[in-house]
């Protein structure tokens, strides 16, 4: 039952993470306490990490690039990925890592920033690491869709002022 | 010249929500709570399908009844969900939206004189239809102390020598209200008693919110004296394909099918070939709309508890209908005044039956933010009401 309210909490929250405690309780029929505390938990269980603003920097002025990376690595014996995956993930400028099944091991996606600061992470600071065995750049051109919302279309209300 | 214009057409009353509509279309930004389709778009697999039907020029008239393969998903779908069993090959026929299906059904029954008893409030359409067809309506009023359900009393009260049919629609707009097994077998015994036919309009019946949807055409002995209308536009955000369609026993069929042959022809081909694929792929675009509308429903009515709004709880459709009677104003006047002060479109009850001029149908087919914004103000545009000596 806990985890049912849990569940609707999060999709909630994953699609508006302005709805507070209360409005959240009176869309699900929930006690307005009882969801603070569960969303207070959540919180604290690092089930929620964080409330974000969601910004498409192609509409700034901003000129940094996002790249994305395939890592292939060596895993060491007793340490497996995880070990690797630190050494990566401390860096600031790692925005998302993932290990991944298929052809490569790790997708490293990098925070917004010039070509020269990307060049120069992965060549001194990624490439460099023992266990990495190979690096393949991507460069992302055009943002469509990130996080279920299109970056092309906002979208806009169609429908008459009112109807039957 | 002489006036070429028919009697019949001339007594009808022109929509109670045209006049609101003129008002609110010159008013920029608003915040229209007053729109009775979905928020949502056609589900993209949905669209899809009929772009690729457009692509390989599937642009001719479909058979009168509509596609074969539509009707046998119809069937299915109808089958798979409420239990009920049609032959697809003479018990269907896909209209052009629900509405060109109670127009046909009406017009199918009705002899002159012929009386139509309906629940009011109720959708715009069924009056006038009645009329058009020669037929008499007879409106049951009904109010929120029954959350507007059909009993078998106000049915009774109704009929006389002359009623033929029982047209209703639960889920209702613009009440929200549902009918559940136990009103039903009280409405269908009463159906049975005077050998009534009913017209049961269930646009909204993928949107309830309280267990199953169950058609009165479920009761022991009703099928067959049953017209069943639904369609895509609620269920499948498809308002704009005009797509609906009719279940009757084939000796009643064969009759809708003759009009709606001569009338229409055929329903839009290219809408027919996209109703296909929301049938076969669409639960859980239903179950993803159906779950936000309900947290909708649940916000408004939180919200009204605030502002100390009594409404009845709606368990259907995406609309909420609060009672507005404290304001000693016509709900026409409310709604007037209301969008004059803080831009807010929301439907007078009475554009839904006289009946309903104690209410104001409030459409929850908008994202939370907008109810937010438009609750906010809403409380605000009462509280200043409340304040005013009358």
């Amino acid at each position: 039952m806990e985890k049912e309210i849990r569940k609707k909490i999060l999709g909630i929250l994953e699609k508006d993470a302005r709805l507070n405690a209360k409005d959240i309780a009176s869309m699900l029929g929930c006690d307005a306490d009882e969801t603070a505390a569960e969303i207070n938990a959540m919180e604290k269980e690092n089930i929620i990490c964080g409330y974000h603003a969601f910004i498409n920097w192609d509409k700034t002025d901003d000129e940094k690039i996002s790249a994305l990376i395939e890592l292939k690595v060596m895993p060491q014996r007793g340490n497996g990925f995880d070990k690797i995956a630190e050494k990566i993930y401390q860096f600031p400028e790692v925005e998302s890592l993932y290990l991944m099944s298929g052809g490569y091991d790790f997708t490293v996606i990098l925070k917004k920033a010039s070509m020269k600061e990307i060049a120069f992470f992965v060549s001194s600071k990624l490439a460099v690491i023992d266990e990495v065995q190979s690096t393949a750049t991507h460069i992302v051109l055009v943002r469509y869709k990130d996080h279920g919302t299109s970056f092309i279309e906002p979208h806009k209300d169609l429908r008459m002022v009112v109807t039957p | 010249m002489r006036d070429f214009i028919c009697d019949k057409i001339k007594k009808i009353k022109p929509s109670g929500i045209r006049r609101l509509f003129d008002i609110a279309n010159e008013i920029q930004d608003v915040i229209s709570l007053g729109v009775g389709e979905p928020d949502f778009d056609t589900p993209w697999h949905v669209r899809e399908e009929g772009m690729y039907a457009l692509q390989k020029g599937r642009t001719f008239y479909t058979s009168n009844a509509g596609l074969p393969e539509l009707r046998e998903e119809i069937c299915k779908n109808i089958k798979r969900k409420y239990g009920l069993d049609y032959d697809s090959k003479n018990e269907v026929v896909v209209t052009i939206g629900g509405s060109e299906a109670i127009d046909i059904a009406l017009r199918a029954l009705l002899d002159p004189g012929d009386e139509v008893v309906y629940p009011e409030p109720c959708f715009v359409s069924y009056q006038p239809c009645i009329l058009l067809s020669d037929g008499v309506p007879v409106p049951i009023p009904l109010s929120a102390e029954t959350e507007f359900r059909l009993t078998p009393e106000k049915l009774e009260a109704a009929i006389t020598g002359k009623t033929k049919a029982l047209l209703m629609s639960y889920p209702s707009n613009p009440t929200g209200a549902i009918m559940e097994r136990e009103d039903l077998e009280k409405i269908a015994e009463v159906v049975l008693r005077h050998d009534l036919i009913v017209i049961t309009d269930e646009i909204y019946s993928e949107l309830s919110y309280k267990g199953t949807h169950i058609s009165i055409a479920n009761m022991p002995g009703m099928q067959e004296r049953t017209i069943l209308i639904n369609g895509f536009s609620k269920a499948y955000a498809m308002t704009g394909w005009r797509l609906g369609y009719a279940l009757a026993p084939a000796h009643i069929m064969e009759y809708l099918l003759k009009i709606h042959q001569f009338a229409i022809m055929s329903a839009p081909t290219v809408s027919q070939y996209a109703a296909i694929s929301a049938l076969r792929d669409g639960d859980k675009d239903i179950e993803m709309m159906k779950a936000s509308y309900d947290q909708r429903r649940r916000f408004l009515m939180e919200s009204f508890r605030e502002m100390g709004l009594p409404c009845f709880e709606p368990y259907g459709a995406f609309y909420v209908f609060p009672d507005i009677s404290e304001f000693g104003m016509t709900s026409e006047d409310f709604c007037t005044a209301f969008l004059k002060a803080e831009n807010v479109a929301v439907v007078p009850g009475s554009a839904f039956g006289e009946c309903g001029d104690k209410h104001v149908r409030i459409s929850y087919a908008y994202s939370v933010d907008t109810l937010k914004e438009a609750m906010k103000r809403m409380a605000r545009f009462i509280e200043g009401l409340r304040q005013q000596p009358f």
